[in-house]
């Protein structure tokens, strides 16, 4: 549902570089409401359209650096007009992995961590802090979205902190951490007995009614485009440089298209010199079905129904799952999944070679890359990133089992010696296992 | 067979903005055409030149996608509900 003051803004936007929405697919052109498909033609999705002459003219190295250290220095290739709504998202770590790299047979590996992204830690709160800017712009007073857990946590937050009513949506079975970190923020909270394409349908049904601003449906357009920011970072922290080789999670595929769009649009605009960046995508066995179309040379995407411990990015009907495949077949990459088990050795690998505890589509991403270095799909001469796209601390249910215990101990020096004594043959043995 | 058929915001314009309509239809197929018959115009957005769904959009059948059951020649009963969703992304 379209707010009716929608005209009235998009005349103003002459102040933005931003020029309206098109068709990915057929090109058609629309003004800069609130809308995601080509109704007029193709039904394909819509995206942000900019006069980059107008960002060349505006936007240096020198200008972005002397930005706040949040997304927003990057708010010319960003689709707001006015003021946006800055929680400090965005501009995370990009860790230089030796430990890993060293444990994988990679020269120079890199983290971009995104777990400890504020407010709501993972990438989401990139896309919503673009969505609720917009959406405000729009004129909603009520925002929603349909969530494997992260995005109800960030849309929660950061509609708390813009004052905007918030009814999010969830499959019923998340963990706890991601459902009470949705509850703190006071929203409406819907827990839907199904599968998160279940609750997607569910939301566009209720959207089709209610005038309510849905993140990833009437505002995906503008939603979506704060992924790209995760692409800038990393250029502008790796001294201006693009990578060779880029590992991502993929549930909707979204991300992954942005990454790339964000580096061709900094191609584009001058800020970084061109050369090949191949891009590799990380899917979760139990719900792999872009890694299945694209191991089996297929352009379109047959649904699965999800079944594995990476709720984050169990998708079973990728919207952006054909975008994903084509970017990483015409860059030489590649797009692999992996089991539940190896996506919690993943998770601990990262723990303990680098001191980063992600959550299962971290995991997921770093299995995935150490399968594609056993591959001999990395070289080890590569620059590579590999996102991690959120915390540890939201799925602790994924790993209480796999994890060690702590030795429980009188407050007694003799109980603590024991102890140690029976921790290090532990180790010991724990060695000649690996031995 | 009557069937209750969720219409997108998108294509409200050619329902005169209504959310939902009952149509006459035995599959899915059927459907699509019961669909243009009553709103001329409306089947070259849901279809291609060959008849087939466009890639962007999902339609389900009492709650389930038809690419898990029969596709467009899934068959509908009387009461049934299908869902019309353009695609979305999210996480």
């Amino acid at each position: 549902m379209v707010p009716l003051h929608v005209a009235a803004v998009t005349t103003t936007l002459s102040r933005s570089t931003f020029t309206g929405l098109r068709c990915k697919e057929c090109g058609q052109g629309y003004e800069a409401g609130a809308r995601h498909v080509c109704e007029d033609v193709c039904f394909g999705p819509l995206e942000v359209a900019y006069d980059y002459e107008a960002i060349k003219a505006r936007v240096s190295r020198a200008t972005i650096e002397a930005g706040p250290v949040s997304i927003w220095r990057y708010r010319d290739f960003l689709p707001i007009e006015g003021d946006p709504i800055d929680v400090g998202t965005g501009f995370t770590p990009l860790l230089r992995a030796n430990r890993l790299a060293r444990r994988l047979g990679l020269k120079r590996l890199y983290i971009k961590n995104d777990g400890v992204n504020m407010p709501t830690l993972s990438f989401k709160d990139r896309v919503v802090s673009v969505a609720l800017t917009r959406a405000r712009e729009l004129g909603f007073s009520t925002v929603s979205c349909a969530s494997t857990g992260n995005l109800a946590n960030s849309t929660a937050a950061i509609a708390a902190h813009a004052g905007l009513e918030c009814c999010v949506f969830i499959p019923s079975d998340l963990e706890l951490g991601k459902v009470l970190g949705t509850l703190i923020y006071n929203p409406t909270l819907m827990a839907v007995k199904g599968n998160y394409d279940q609750v997607n349908r569910l939301c566009s049904e209720v959207a089709n009614t209610y005038g309510w601003g849905f993140v990833n449906i009437n505002l995906r357009p503008y939603y979506s485009e704060g992924s790209k920011t995760l692409g800038y970072e990393v250029i502008e922290q790796l001294g201006w440089q693009l990578p060779d080789h880029i590992v991502a999670p993929l549930a909707s595929g979204s991300l992954f298209t942005k990454i790339r769009k964000g580096f061709d649009e900094f191609i584009k605009v001058g800020l970084v010199d061109e050369k090949p960046v191949r891009f590799s995508g990380a899917q979760a066995k139990g719900c792999s079905p872009i890694a299945q179309a694209f191991a089996e040379g297929r352009d379109f995407i047959t649904p699965v129904k999800p079944n594995t411990i990476a709720k984050s990015i169990a998708i079973g009907n990728p919207a952006d799952g054909p975008y994903a495949i084509d970017i990483a077949n015409r860059t030489g990459g590649s797009i692999a999944a992996v089991s539940d088990d190896d996506i919690i050795d993943g998770i601990k690998l990262l723990a303990e070679t680098e001191g980063v505890f992600t959550e299962t589509a971290g995991g997921t991403t770093i299995a995935v890359l150490k399968q594609l270095v056993e591959q001999g799909k990395i070289d080890p001469e590569e620059t590579t990133v590999a996102y991690i796209t959120g915390n540890g601390l939201k799925t602790t249910e994924a790993i209480a089992s796999s994890i060690g215990e702590p030795f429980l101990i009188e407050a007694q020096l003799d109980s603590f010696n024991a102890a140690w004594e029976r921790a290090q043959s532990l180790q010991r043995a724990s060695w000649d296992n690996v031995g | 067979m009557a069937v209750q058929v969720l219409i997108p915001t998108p294509l409200q314009k050619f329902t005169n903005d209504e959310t939902s309509v009952t149509l006459e239809a035995a599959s899915v197929d059927g459907l699509l055409q019961a669909l243009e018959v009553r709103y001329p115009g409306i089947l070259v957005r849901l279809c291609d030149e060959k008849g087939m769904l466009r890639r962007f959009l999902n339609v389900y059948v009492n709650s389930e996608d038809i690419r898990f059951l029969e596709n467009q020649a899934t068959s509908l009963g009387d009461g049934d509900e299908v869902s019309i969703v353009p695609a979305v992304a999210g996480g």
